[in-house]
């Protein structure tokens, strides 16, 4: 298996990283402060007003880092992209297969499967973990709902079916998401799902980890060759990642929502370090996001047995074995797409 | 895995001098500097191959020398660090 590669996240306005032989320099104020071996790092993430040579970009094209660009708040920016690696013919397929509805309607059948049994153990879990009273009947009613999704799912149905059963698995989920959260519940209350801008600290939290675990999806599918914005759950949109956010709807519970979860009841965000600007938009404030980023840091190099490879690997190559996974399916080397499931 | 290279260049002739140049810019390709000569690379088997091989190229055997530490895959348990300079950690959180 690969190896996970670090990340380097520069915070630090105004810095500006060269090239410096095979080393990536992070200067600032005209001081190198850390000079790192590309080697080492498998993306670079900029956030805000950072300056990048672009020697140091061919560099990362050149050894396939992934550099990204995000504003300060996390949202997404650009990309730097080196030359097209990957085999034609997989592409191609992917292609066909993005184009037949009926293809697309089975992986996406169980790319949505696995995100609702995921999303269901989160609240399992939770009524298992926790001992209040509150809320548990909510609870237990979307994962009877929740049930109900999954058997629908069992049978073949057609790529809107998918798509309504989604829809309506995420609002029971998203439902009940505000009582999963027991510490700081004044400060921390989810009323409903809000993107651009969001509306609250929890969505600002979501939003925000959802940006960082979508990068990682789409730089895991390039390198297995796959193309990240040919979906099929997702129809194509200039610009978006549309097989990206597919692959990651399945991560999404396991990975992104329980660390938001635990962040907020671990107590390791306080309510402090949120501020709302005049629209409404709800900020984190810089300790918040470096906070938030040495967890996710830490939370991708705990091991996991894979379900399927039955191999053990860090939760940060969680994306890129299942980019590998649904490229072997799409060259017809497994009888179906393997999504992750969480047991 | 994690390699400890550290390196001796006799520096009397001027020959001595771009040698030792050379060594330290090899190194500082494929690791972080802890001490004067003291390198700590985090290398995979297959770069650690053609690092050495470039490192045994460049020095002369009768004046200079190389010694490597392997560390291996739990190096951080090996390594402990007091005082001025203590470098980052290249598995850890690299946030700046």
């Amino acid at each position: 298996m690969k190896q996970l590669l670090n990340t380097l996240f520069v915070t630090t306005q105004g810095a500006y990283l060269s090239k410096k032989g095979d080393t990536v320099v992070v200067n600032v104020e005209h001081k190198p402060v850390l000079r790192v071996p590309v080697h080492n790092i498998g993306s670079i993430i900029c956030f805000g007003n950072v300056m990048c040579s672009p020697f140091l970009m061919g560099l990362c094209g050149k050894q396939n880092v992934t550099l990204s660009f995000l504003t300060e708040n996390g949202r997404f920016l650009a990309r730097v992209h080196g030359p097209v690696n990957g085999n034609v013919l997989l592409r191609k397929e992917q292609f066909r297969r993005s184009d037949d509805l009926n293809a697309s309607a089975r992986i996406a059948q169980t790319m949505v499967t696995a995100k609702i049994a995921n999303s269901r153990i989160v609240l399992l879990r939770h009524l298992r973990d926790s001992c209040s009273i509150e809320g548990v009947n909510i609870i237990r009613n979307a994962v009877e709902n929740m049930m109900e999704h999954l058997q629908t799912l069992q049978d073949e149905c057609s790529l809107d079916t998918v798509r309504g059963v989604e829809g309506m698995a995420a609002n029971a989920y998203f439902d009940c998401f505000d009582h999963l959260m027991t510490a700081n519940k004044d400060a921390f209350v989810f009323a409903t799902r809000s993107r651009r801008p969001p509306l609250d600290n929890v969505n600002a939290l979501l939003s925000f980890v959802y940006t960082l675990l979508v990068r990682d999806v789409e730089s895991a599918l390039e390198s297995a060759g796959l193309d990240p914005a040919v979906g099929f759950l997702h129809r194509d949109r200039p610009g978006r990642p549309s097989l990206a956010l597919d692959v990651m709807e399945e991560l999404r519970a396991y990975l992104a929502d329980r660390f938001v979860l635990s962040l907020i009841n671990r107590q390791q965000v306080r309510p402090s370090g949120f501020t709302r600007t005049e629209s409404g938009a709800v900020m984190m404030d810089d300790q918040t996001r470096k906070a938030l980023l040495v967890a996710w840091q830490k939370r991708k190099q705990e091991e996991i047995m894979h379900p399927f490879l039955k191999e053990k690997i860090s939760l940060g190559l969680l994306p890129h074995a299942q980019a590998m996974l649904l490229a072997r399916y799409l060259r017809g080397e497994l009888e179906g797409y393997p999504p992750f499931l969480w047991r | 895995m994690m390699v400890l290279v550290a390196y001796d260049v006799n520096t009397e002739t001027k020959a001595g001098r771009g040698r030792l140049r050379h060594v330290a810019k090899l190194c500082e390709n494929r690791g972080q500097r802890v001490q004067n000569s003291v390198f700590e690379c985090l290398v995979d088997p297959a770069q650690w191959v053609e690092l050495r091989q470039a490192l045994v190229g460049v020095i002369a055997e009768d004046t200079d020398s190389l010694r490597f530490y392997f560390l291996g895959k739990n190096w951080k348990r090996r390594v402990e660090h007091v005082g001025a300079k203590p470098g980052y950690d290249p598995q850890g959180p690299m946030i700046v």
